[in-house]
């Protein structure tokens, strides 16, 4: 094949931050009109290679060829001069504009006044290339997979000949990305190049022409999507043999350790974030909780640690209601939760402190006195450490210098420390590669084999289904149902967390979330069946 | 005599409304790009004095102008160049240029003021910076002289507010400066030049401050003489003024307007109480220091009402006080 067949050519692109390298010599290409997939661990250097083609990094060395010919990208103006467009994992739009003015902004000819006509004008291009947008909407008031159609439409606005997308299905449900699949394999017929970044393989199989595979910051192979297969492609990524089942051990279950009936919490800004929902937790169960980002998860686990206020409803652990204890209460009752939120830093851990003083953060007001017991947090750091295999140079280290997968396990580990009878886990392997997490879902399963209610509120749909023994669905703070994971599939997950499927109403005389051997007293019974209609009584 | 007085009153609270007018249209300005400047004081500080020497010098009023606009604006450029080009923190980069700002303004006016020249001498900028009566407005009966017969600065002010908000509402250019405000990020892969608009944009800011500060030596000084700085704390008043007025210029207007009755409150409780005795008398019985601090108190009130309304409705650039750097991780 001939030089300039190839849409983009990188030759030995390198580039470090400091005194890590994050790209070492990558050799790749794209040939026009195809799609490619971009496929590696986290920190394999997809993003940051990318974004040399982006503008907004600038290679230490290599060279980058567009049909051929040697270019140098300084700036995101000269990339979509280019002719390559980027759409970032986290979309890069502005939430108080509309539609049209966050296209507006890049327009080059804009003119000096702001006339209304741009929305109409907007409107059109739109329509141009397929897609039927409403111009005045306010981005904040659009969903996940608007606002990924409208990066899109941006991009192909500005002409972009080569289109990257870095994670897109992260966060779309199964529906979404069959949408978005379309959306690229129209894009492909109408002669654009494009690169798709993602981990889950399966994706990769269905959309991707070739598929790119890079480790550890290296180039390792390219390889046609149609010649390889899902193991190949893992071992290929992580460098050797891996076992990608996830074990489900089955234990014998206990009476529900935790069990939610009719709560409502509202969000910050005063809105219902969950609506009546009942579930519960057995010992030596893993729940999970599916739902699309946003459906009230992050209000729910906030509500059980205590940390949000209880609009109404019970919570009740062991026969004691946990509404309106406080969060040390509720920590101290065995209850033990682990958030990992977007940026991954936020909650639960302070990245200036070390290892040990984070761990001390749960109990240093048991120590006695004034002073804290540091010895006994070093100590305990130790084992964490140890247990978990985390890769510190120190306990003494600060937790922001870890990488993210052992930030995470330092988080985990030291909830599980602290002997909980009820672990609600949010996110655990958000971001993190295939090693990291299947460590995750090893530390997950000892705790379920160890008696522990676990409520797995998780993203990735093929994992719950292999992790969990039942999960429930929420849309919109609502409860969608609650299914077995060996009794369902994706297809049907989906449908319940767009809220096309409701399971709740659909079997007659059993409510989806309440157990038959309930923990709750007989008047706590009667005045939650007087509140949900219908609730079995048996 | 009633009429006069309340006459009187309004004119005042227009005369001090107006330099907070400068400084808060200049914050605005500043603001929507992104960036917190803390050092609106210092700013104003140097404008006044400078502008106020070279306007006495030159024995001109646009001389004054362009020197108080231009030597804010260079302290803008400092403040671009320690937050922009080299990332300093915007926080301490603001209150840096405050307590210099002001020390350069003691500095130059105290310490080296033996020989500057005497506002009373330079005829013509005293001419030109006197009364104009608004042919027709002016005529209206109690508020034509309060509102319509200031000098020139005034009715700048205004034109100011007013183009600021057109600027940012209605043209392509104010799209992108809100943008960069609001999502650096995004602006910046639409091929918007973040630095230029932001070296620009604070320098304007910055330099809008400094005609403010001028307004203030002309108006309410005139003296280097005394330990107070003119500015006497009305920069920091602007900046809270920005939240008051919900970062809009026209909103300003009126802001700033509620700012200068407690000021002139200040300078004209005894008047009012004198002429409406039964209405007003209680007033002359409250001691000065309650009038001098109630600019402060207000201010206080109004940060508080401000951070309890609902975050939705707020017009606070969303990456303010944040610097961009491109290749941050």
């Amino acid at each position: 094949m001939a030089a300039d067949a190839y849409a983009i050519e990188l030759r030995g692109i390198s580039k470090s931050f400091g005194s890590v390298a994050a790209n070492k010599n990558i050799n790749l290409n794209l040939r026009k009109g195809e799609i490619l997939a971009l496929l590696g661990e986290n920190g394999s250097g997809k993003t940051t290679l990318m974004n040399m083609l982006s503008g907004i990094y600038t290679p230490d060395s290599g060279s980058i060829f567009i049909e051929g010919k040697e270019v140098r990208i300084t700036s995101p103006d000269d990339a979509g001069k280019l002719g390559i467009g980027m759409v970032h994992q986290h979309f890069k739009l502005i939430e108080r504009f509309t539609a049209a003015d966050n296209i507006w902004i890049g327009k080059k000819d804009s003119g000096f006044l702001l006339k209304n006509s741009r929305n109409k004008e907007i409107e059109k291009i739109a329509a141009q290339f397929g897609f039927d947008i409403d111009p005045t909407k306010l981005v904040m008031n659009m969903s996940v997979s608007e606002k990924q159609t409208l990066e899109i439409i941006k991009v192909l606005c500005y002409g972009a000949k080569v289109i990257i997308l870095d994670e897109p299905t992260a966060v779309l449900t199964i529906q979404e990305t069959k949408k978005l699949f379309d959306v690229c394999r129209k894009m492909k017929e109408s002669g654009h190049s494009i690169i798709i970044i993602t981990h889950k393989l399966n994706e990769v199989m269905e959309i991707s022409d070739r598929v790119a595979i890079m480790r550890k910051g290296e180039y390792i192979d390219t390889v046609e999507s149609s010649k390889t297969s899902e193991k190949e492609l893992t071992e290929l990524m992580v460098g050797h043999k891996v076992d990608l089942n996830i074990d489900r051990p089955i234990i014998e279950k206990t009476k529900p350790l935790l069990e939610i009936r009719d709560i409502c919490i509202d969000k910050d800004e005063g809105t219902p974030a969950v609506d009546k929902m009942s579930f519960y937790i057995r010992g030596g169960e893993v729940l999970g909780v599916a739902g699309i980002a946003g459906s009230g998860q992050k209000e729910l686990c906030e509500a059980i640690a205590g940390l949000r206020k209880i609009k109404s409803g019970k919570i009740i652990h062991k026969g004691e209601n946990l509404v309106g204890k406080s969060s040390k209460q509720i920590s101290e009752l065995g209850i033990a939760m682990s958030f990992i939120p977007e940026d991954r830093l936020g909650m639960g851990l302070a990245p200036s402190l070390s290892v040990a003083d984070n761990v001390m953060l749960k109990n240093y007001s048991d120590s006695f006195g004034f002073m804290v017991d540091r010895k006994k947090a070093r100590k305990e750091a130790h084992e964490i450490v140890d247990q978990l295999s985390i890769v510190t140079p120190s306990v003494d280290t600060p937790v922001r210098r870890l990488s993210g997968g052992n930030v995470q396990k330092v988080l985990l580990g030291r909830e599980i420390k602290s002997a909980p009878n009820v672990l609600v886990t949010a996110y655990p392997v958000r971001g993190l590669d295939i090693n990291s997490s299947y460590t995750i879902y090893g530390i997950i399963n000892e705790q379920k084999k160890k008696g522990v209610g676990v409520l797995f509120i998780g993203e990735d749909l093929d994992v719950m289904l292999a992790l969990c023994d039942k999960i429930m669905v929420m849309c919109h703070g609502k409860l969608m149902g609650v299914v077995h994971a060996n009794k369902t599939d994706k297809e049907q997950l989906g449908l319940m967390m767009t809220g096309a499927l409701n399971l709740v109403d659909a079997k007659e005389g059993k409510t989806a979330g309440i157990a038959k051997d309930s923990a709750f007293t007989p008047e706590e019974w009667e005045e939650a069946t007087d509140m949900s209609e219908g609730g079995s009584e048996e | 005599m009633m009429l006069d007085v309340i006459t009187l009153f309004i004119f005042n609270i227009v005369i001090y409304s107006i330099p907070l007018l400068y400084a808060t249209c200049g914050e605005i300005v500043i603001e929507k790009s992104g960036s917190l400047n803390l050092g609106v004081e210092g700013t104003m500080a140097i404008g006044a004095v400078f502008g106020f020497l070279a306007g006495c010098s030159a024995n001109s009023l646009p001389v004054a102008l362009l020197v108080s606009f231009i030597t804010a604006a260079l302290v803008g450029a400092i403040f671009s160049l320690f937050t922009i080009t080299l990332q300093a923190n915007q926080n301490v980069t603001g209150l840096t240029i405050t307590t210099i700002g002001v020390a350069v303004y003691f500095f130059v006016g105290n310490a080296l003021g033996k020989d500057w020249p005497y506002l009373p001498d330079a005829d013509k900028f005293v001419q030109q910076s006197s009364a104009i009566e608004i042919p027709g407005l002016s005529q209206i009966p109690l508020v034509g002289k309060a509102f319509f017969s200031h000098n020139i600065l005034v009715y700048l002010a205004v034109v100011i507010a007013i183009l600021l908000w057109l600027y940012f509402e209605k043209t392509s250019v104010g799209l992108k400066l809100r943008a960069i405000g609001e999502n650096p990020g995004a602006a910046d892969s639409l091929g918007v030049h973040i630095v230029k608009y932001k070296y620009l944009h604070i320098m304007l800011g910055s330099g809008i401050m400094g005609i403010g500060g001028l307004y203030m030596g002309l108006n309410l000084g005139g003296t280097f003489e005394g330990s107070n700085c003119w500015i006497n704390g009305y920069g920091w008043i602007a900046i809270a003024l920005v939240i008051f007025a919900n970062w809009s210029t026209s909103k300003a207007i009126f802001g700033t307007f509620v700012f200068g009755f407690f000021n002139t409150l200040r300078i004209y409780n005894a008047p009012l109480a004198a002429t409406f005795p039964n209405a007003l008398g209680w007033l002359s019985k409250i001691p000065a220091q309650f009038f001098s601090a109630l600019p402060f108190i207000v201010t206080l009130i109004v940060l508080i009402v401000s951070s309890m309304r609902k975050s939705k409705n707020s017009n606070c650039p969303t990456a303010i006080g944040l610097n961009y750097y491109r290749e941050d991780r």
